[in-house]
C-alpha cells in the first residue's frame, strides 16, 4: 500500500487493511492477520493439507465450524446421511475440530446452520476484522464493516497453519445507492439489480463498499443479503460501514464483547468508515426508487430483468458473443424470447440459503403466503438458514402458516442452493429460488433455477408462476 | 508442486464467457476425497450430452485435443464458486495453463498455489486464438513462464505478467505455506502487539 494513504484520507478498506498488515513483500503482496476463520464440511482437504506436512491449527480460539454443505435437511440424524461420502465430510470436521480443539456447531446443536448465518448470529463477525472461509460469499460477512472473502483450500491450510494470508491489496469501488425502496422491493431486488447494472465480472479485481440512504436504511439481514451476493458482481469482499443498526444487531450476542468491552468496541467500530475525500478507484450510483421486484430469466445471476418485463431476445444483444450466450441459456432454461416473465410456469420453491435463510427472510415471504395455498402441482420448500432462525420462525408461528400453505418446513443446511446434500431440482424442472447461483446444473444437472427474493418466491409458490409480488400484497 | 518451466503443448479451446466453477466441477463432486483423480469430473456435465453420452462436437470429446495441457477460455473464466475443486479438476486432467482475458479472482489464485498458470492475454488476441484452434484443432501454444511470453500457433508472441513471487514458487516447484512458516517469529511478534 501507498504511504500517502496513510497520511490522507482512509477508505474504510485501508483502515481494516492496515490494522491487519503483517508485514510486506517486495512484490507488493502484504501478509494479513486473519482475526476469525470459518471452516465448515467441505474444509476436509485443507486439513490433509496440513496433515501432510506435520502441522497443527495456530489459532484454533480464531476458528469455529459448522456443519453445511451435507446434512440431511429433512432430519437431524447422522444416519439420515445416505452417502457415505457426505458422512465422511460431516465426519472429517467433526474430527478436524475436534482434534483442533475448534469450536464446532454440528448437526444437532441447535446453532447448527449455514457458515454465513451462523456467524453473524453468533456475534463471530465483527466490524474491523479480516474473515475468511473456503466459501466464495464470506463476502457476507462484510455488512460488519469486516473485510471478509473466500479462499481456496491451499489458503485454508495457509490459514489454519499461519492464521495469516498473503494478499494483494484490491480495488476499492463505491457503489451508491440512494433513495427509498419501493414497496414489494427488497436488498435481493436491489442486489439483483446491480448485478444486472454492471455485470457478473463488473466487480473482479474490486472490493465493494455499499452506501448511500438505500443502504443506511436497510436491516441487517437486508445488508447481508448484498455482501453475499458481491461474489456474484465478481468482486471478492463487500464492505458497509458498520452504524446504529450495526451495533443494535451485534449487542448481547453469544461472542461479541460484552460490560465495557463493548462500549469500547462501540467506540472503536465508530471510527470504521471512510474519510471523507477518500478516493475510490471506481463509483456507481444505482437510484432504488427505481427498483422493481426482479427476476432471472438465465444462467448468470446479471441476466435479471424486472418481473414486469419479458424473456430478452438474444437478437437484440448489443455483440455477437452476448447474442451466443443469451441464445444457450435460453435454450438451457427452456424460455422463448418475448414471454411475458409472469407467464413462466414453475415446479419447486427453494426459500433458504445464505443469501436469504434469516428470519426477516422467512417473515416476508410468510407475510405472502398467509391465507394462501401453494398451487397445484408445485413443490415448494422452506429451508431456514440456521437452527436459531428455524427456532424463531416457529415461536413467530411462521412455520405453521407455510405449513398450512402445503410447504414442506425442512431442517437448516445448504439444502437446494447446490444441492451436494441430495436435495436437488430434478433435471428440467423450473424452481423458483432464494438463492445466489442460477448456474447451469447448480440445483441438479439440468435443473432451471430463477432467482428472486423471499416474497417473489412466495408469490411463485402460491401462484405456480413467476408473479409480481405487489399484486399480491395489494389483494393481500 | 511441480515445477514450471516452458510448456509447448496443444491448446483447447473453451469458446464460452464467464465460464463459472460448478461448470468446470459439478458440485456434486466435492466430496470426493483429494486422492481421487478430479480430471475424470472435469466437466462432467457438459462433457456428455443430455442423453448421457460424451457430445462429439465438445472439444473435449475430440482426439485432436487428448493432448492438451493448454485451456484458452473467454472472458471471466472460473468466477463463482471458491471450490478449488475447480483447478484440481484441470490439472488432474492434465492442464497447466489457462489463458484467458479475465479470471475469476478466487480461481486464479487457486490456480497458481496448484501449478496450474493462469495467463491474461488481451481480448483480441484470445478470440482470435480461440478461433484458430476451433479451424485447426490439435495446434500447439508456447507458454515460456521464466520469459513470461506465450507463442501462439501463427507464430506470434506476446508478453504476459504474473506475480512474481508467485512465479518465484512455481519456477522452483515452492509453496507459500513452507515460505510464510519461516516468518514465524514476525508473525508471533505482530501477535504479541495486535492483543486479542
Ligand atoms: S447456502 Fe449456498 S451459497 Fe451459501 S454457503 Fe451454502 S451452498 Fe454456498
Amino acid at each position: 500500500m501507498d504511504d500517502a494513504a496513510d497520511h490522507g484520507p482512509r477508505t474504510l478498506l485501508d483502515k481494516i487493511w492496515d490494522r491487519h498488515r503483517i508485514l510486506a513483500r517486495e512484490d507488493g503482496q502484504d501478509l494479513l492477520f486473519i482475526d476469525r476463520h470459518f471452516i465448515h464440511d467441505v474444509t476436509a482437504p485443507a486439513f490433509e493439507i496440513l496433515r501432510a506436512r506435520g502441522l497443527k491449527p495456530h489459532a484454533p480460539a480464531r476458528t469455529f465450524g459448522t456443519a453445511d454443505h451435507y446434512v440431511p435437511t429433512h432430519s437431524r440424524d447422522m444416519s439420515a446421511v445416505n452417502h457415505p461420502e457426505r458422512r465422511t465430510m460431516i465426519e472429517a470436521l467433526t474430527r478436524d475440530a475436534g482434534e483442533a480443539g475448534i469450536e464446532m456447531f454440528g448437526l444437532g446443536d441447535p446453532r447448527q446452520g449455514i457458515v454465513h448465518v451462523v456467524g453473524p448470529e453468533q456475534g463471530l463477525s465483527l466490524p474491523g476484522m479480516t474473515i475468511v472461509c473456503a466459501d466464495s460469499h464470506t463476502s457476507t460477512h462484510g455488512a460488519f464493516g469486516a473485510l471478509a472473502f473466500g479462499i481456496g483450500a491451499t489458503e485454508v491450510g495457509h490459514v489454519l497453519a499461519t492464521q495469516s494470508l498473503w494478499q494483494r491489496k484490491p480495488q476499492w469501488m463505491r457503489v451508491l445507492i440512494e433513495g427509498r425502496l419501493p414497496e414489494g422491493v427488497t436488498a435481493k431486488d436491489v442486489v439483483l439489480a446491480l448485478i444486472a447494472n454492471i455485470g457478473v465480472a463488473g466487480a473482479a479485481g474490486h472490493a465493494i463498499e455499499y452506501a448511500g440512504s438505500t443502504i443506511a436504511a436497510l436491516s441487517m439481514e437486508g445488508r447481508l443479503t448484498i455482501c453475499n451476493m458481491t461474489i456474484e458482481a465478481g468482486g471478492r469482499a463487500g464492505v458497509i460501514a458498520p452504524d446504529e443498526t450495526t451495533f443494535a444487531y451485534l449487542q448481547g450476542r453469544p461472542h461479541a464483547p460484552q460490560g465495557a468491552d463493548w462500549k469500547r468496541a462501540v467506540a472503536q467500530w465508530r471510527g470504521l468508515h471512510s474519510d471523507p475525500g477518500a478516493v475510490f478507484s471506481r463509483e456507481v450510483v444505482l437510484d432504488a426508487s427505481a427498483i422493481a421486484p426482479m427476476v432471472t430469466w438465465g444462467t448468470t445471476p446479471e441476466d435479471a430483468s424486472p418481473i414486469d418485463g419479458r424473456v430478452p431476445d438474444p437478437a437484440a444483444a448489443a455483440t455477437a458473443e452476448r447474442r451466443e450466450a443469451m441464445g444457450r441459456a435460453l435454450a438451457y432454461m427452456g424460455l422463448s424470447p418475448g414471454t411475458a416473465l409472469e407467464e413462466v410456469a414453475i415446479d419447486r420453491v427453494f426459500i433458504g440459503s445464505c443469501t436469504n435463510g434469516r428470519i426477516e427472510d422467512l417473515r416476508a415471504a410468510a407475510a405472502v403466503v398467509q391465507g394462501r395455498k401453494v398451487a397445484e402441482g408445485v413443490e415448494a420448500w422452506v429451508v431456514p438458514g440456521s437452527g436459531l432462525v428455524r427456532a424463531q420462525a416457529e415461536a413467530e408461528g411462521l412455520d405453521k402458516v407455510f405449513v398450512r400453505a402445503g410447504f414442506e418446513w425442512r431442517f437448516a443446511g445448504c439444502s437446494m442452493c447446490l444441492s451436494t446434500n441430495g436435495d436437488t431440482v430434478a433435471p428440467g424442472e423450473r424452481c423458483a429460488s432464494t438463492s445466489n447461483r442460477n448456474f447451469v446444473g447448480r440445483q441438479g444437472p439440468g435443473a432451471r433455477t430463477h432467482l428472486m427474493s423471499p416474497a417473489m418466491a412466495a408469490a411463485a409458490a402460491v401462484t405456480g408462476r413467476l408473479s409480481d409480488v405487489r399484486r399480491l400484497m395489494a389483494k393481500g | 508442486m511441480e515445477r514450471f518451466d516452458r510448456l509447448e503443448a496443444v491448446a483447447l479451446p473453451i469458446a464460452q464467457v464467464n465460464c463459472d466453477t460448478d461448470q468446470i466441477i459439478p458440485a456434486r463432486y466435492l466430496q470426493k476425497p483429494r486422492s481421487d483423480n478430479f480430471g475424470n469430473y472435469l466437466f462432467a456435465d457438459s462433457r456428455l450430452g443430455r442423453d448421457g453420452t460424451p457430445s462429439p462436437e465438445l472439444p473435449f470429446n475430440q482426439p485432436a485435443y487428448a493432448l492438451a495441457k493448454i485451456v484458452v477460455a473467454e472472458r471471466n473464466f472460473g468466477c463463482g464458486s471458491s471450490r478449488e475443486h475447480a483447478v484440481w479438476a484441470l490439472y488432474d486432467y492434465g492442464m497447466r495453463a489457462v489463458i484467458a482475458p479475465s479470471f475469476g479472482d478466487i480461481f486464479a489464485s487457486n490456480s497458481l498455489k496448484n501449478g496450474l498458470l493462469p495467463i491474461v492475454l488481451p481480448e483480441d488476441v484470445v478470440t482470435g486464438l480461440i478461433a484458430g484452434l476451433l479451424a485447426y484443432p490439435g495446434a500447439s501454444v508456447t507458454v515460456d513462464l521464466p520469459a513470461q511470453t506465450v507463442t501462439l500457433p501463427d507464430g506470434t508472441g506476446h508478453a504476459f505478467t504474473v506475480d512474481p513471487f508467485a512465479k518465484h514458487c512455481l519456477v522452483n516447484g515452492i509453496d507459500e505455506l513452507g515460505y510464510t512458516l519461516g516468518l514465524a517469529g514476525e508473525i508471533a511478534a505482530f501477535e504479541r502487539s495486535y492483543g486479542s
